[in-house]
């Protein structure tokens, strides 16, 4: 695992699905025009050809917003979004990989398969965020970055447009933190000053 | 997620005793590959795998159709296939002879796919289709021509949006739980293994396509793929990767133009 994590900027993982779209664009445009921080999206997209939810991020905020592609470099301050149709992975803490394997849920990209990734290659320093769905992905992912000694944060089940996803992570491991979605986009980037 | 260390000792065994090296692949994935394997065939420990791996000789095939990828459609991304029939296929078609070479082409999908573009055009029997990957089980598919009927729906559509107007069901007899593809497509294709950490290039193309394949390689060994590719290529082919795959950091991309539509297509412009 993470052996030098603590050299590493925070990394903030975001995972989500049905009723999550209008959440994840709040919380870029909620990220201060310097997060210090790695940002990753992961999002089970209906439509597997759309390139337009780059443009909405866009839209949202300065940082630069970018779809990945296969072994792109990974910068601070840069928002990621995980293609449709393949699993995104961290290959070292300077660079992502792809992976176009089996779904995982049903789903590809997994959340599962970003957050275990993230969380081990930057174990303390990742921030794990799991949003509305309809899905059990990311429970998993959620209880490997708490093992790795990451923050974890979910939308309050009750609150989200799909309880389903976040109620899973909740039972499955211990959350730091289990918020409305107006009090995540506050929270963040208190956070992120830490 | 298995040690690094782990990693390595699964990895010296299968170069050393059987001379597949995956020590350039991307670590990330082969890491989740090797998990897999072990949960899928419950094993308890790693060390009983890698007992298993150095006692049990017959169980390598195995092994190495688990550690790569072989998930495949056909007209994967059909935008793709739309630009090489409208874009691609004319210019080969003033070759008397058109070679193409599937790189990593796994049960075939992709294969077949090409050659159904090429018979619309009417040159597929002017066509040569090499049809190449490491796993010799996964090839034994691709002269039988035998697809999952399930996912025939999705082919169906695949093909429309890729400019198809034919009725795609004329092109396979549908035999309980597969789609068996029409002989006359597979006549021209020519079946082999060849590693592309090991082999080397055995013709010149016209056409090259390697998709989802690159991925699964670190950028060391990626760069000597594509070296392969360039050698195996003449001035003016065309070299065509997976839809999330980029010859922009490589080596060989001063020589190579991406066509405009912004397709994975690229001409070798030297
Ligand atoms: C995901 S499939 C790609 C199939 C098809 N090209 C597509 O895009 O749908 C990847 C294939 O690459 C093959 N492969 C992996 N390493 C290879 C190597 N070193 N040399 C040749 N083929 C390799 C695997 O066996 C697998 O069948």
């Amino acid at each position: 695992m993470a052996k030098d994590a603590l050299d590493l900027p925070r990394h903030v993982v975001i995972g989500g699905s049905a009723g999550s779209l209008e959440i994840i664009l709040r919380l870029v445009a909620c990220l201060p025009a310097r997060p210090n921080a790695i940002v990753t999206v992961v999002v089970h997209r209906k439509n597997d050809k759309d390139s337009i939810l780059v443009d909405l991020l866009s839209s949202r905020t300065t940082l630069p917003v970018r779809e990945v592609e296969d072994k792109e470099p990974i910068r601070v301050n840069t928002i990621y979004l995980a293609p449709p149709d393949y699993h995104l992975l961290v290959e070292r803490a300077d660079m992502f990989a792809l992976d176009r394997s089996e779904k995982i849920h049903y789903s590809r990209p997994s959340i599962d398969v970003t957050f275990e990734s993230v969380a081990e290659t930057f174990g303390a320093r990742a921030i794990g965020i799991l949003l509305s769905g309809a899905n059990a992905d990311g429970a998993f992912g959620m209880a490997c970055i708490k093992k790795a000694g990451g923050y974890t944060l979910v939308q309050d089940p009750a609150s989200a447009e799909v309880g389903f996803m976040p109620r899973q992570a909740i039972e499955r491991s211990p959350i730091d933190r289990i918020l409305h979605a107006e009090e995540i986009v506050r929270f963040l980037p208190e956070l992120l000053t830490k | 997620m298995i040690q690094d260390e782990d990693l390595d000792l699964l990895l010296n065994e299968l170069n050393h005793r059987y001379g597949y090296d995956f020590s350039n692949y991307a670590r990330a994935s082969l890491k989740r590959r090797v998990n897999r394997l072990l949960s899928l065939d419950k094993f308890v420990s790693f060390a009983e795998l890698l007992f298993k791996v150095k006692n049990e000789p017959h169980y390598l095939a195995h092994v190495v159709e688990q550690l790569t990828v072989n998930v495949t459609e056909m007209f994967r991304d059909p935008t793709l296939f739309k630009t090489l029939r409208e874009q691609v296929l004319p210019i080969l078609a003033t070759h008397p002879l058109i070679r193409i070479w599937h790189a990593g082409c796994s049960t075939g999908e992709e294969v077949y796919s090409l050659a159904i573009l090429l018979e619309e055009a009417n040159l597929l029997h002017k066509s040569l289709l090499y049809a190449t990957d490491l796993n010799p089980t996964v090839i034994e598919n691709v002269k039988k021509g035998l697809f999952p009927i399930g996912a025939v729906k999705q082919y169906t559509e695949n093909y429309i949006q890729a400019g198809g107007k034919k009725d795609f069901s004329s092109y396979y007899l549908a035999q309980y739980e597969w789609a068996k593809f029409h002989e006359r497509l597979s006549t021209n294709m020519i079946v082999a293994t060849h590693n592309l950490v090991s082999d080397r290039s055995f013709n010149e193309f016209q056409l090259i396509l390697c998709r989802n394949v690159l991925i699964y390689f670190d950028k060391n060994l990626q760069d000597k793929a594509l070296t392969l590719f360039d050698n195996s290529l003449e001035t003016l082919g065309f070299l065509v990767l997976g839809s999330k795959e980029n010859l922009r950091f490589s080596t060989i991309a001063p020589s190579y133009a991406q066509l405009e539509n912004k397709e994975k297509i690229w001409r070798k412009m030297r």
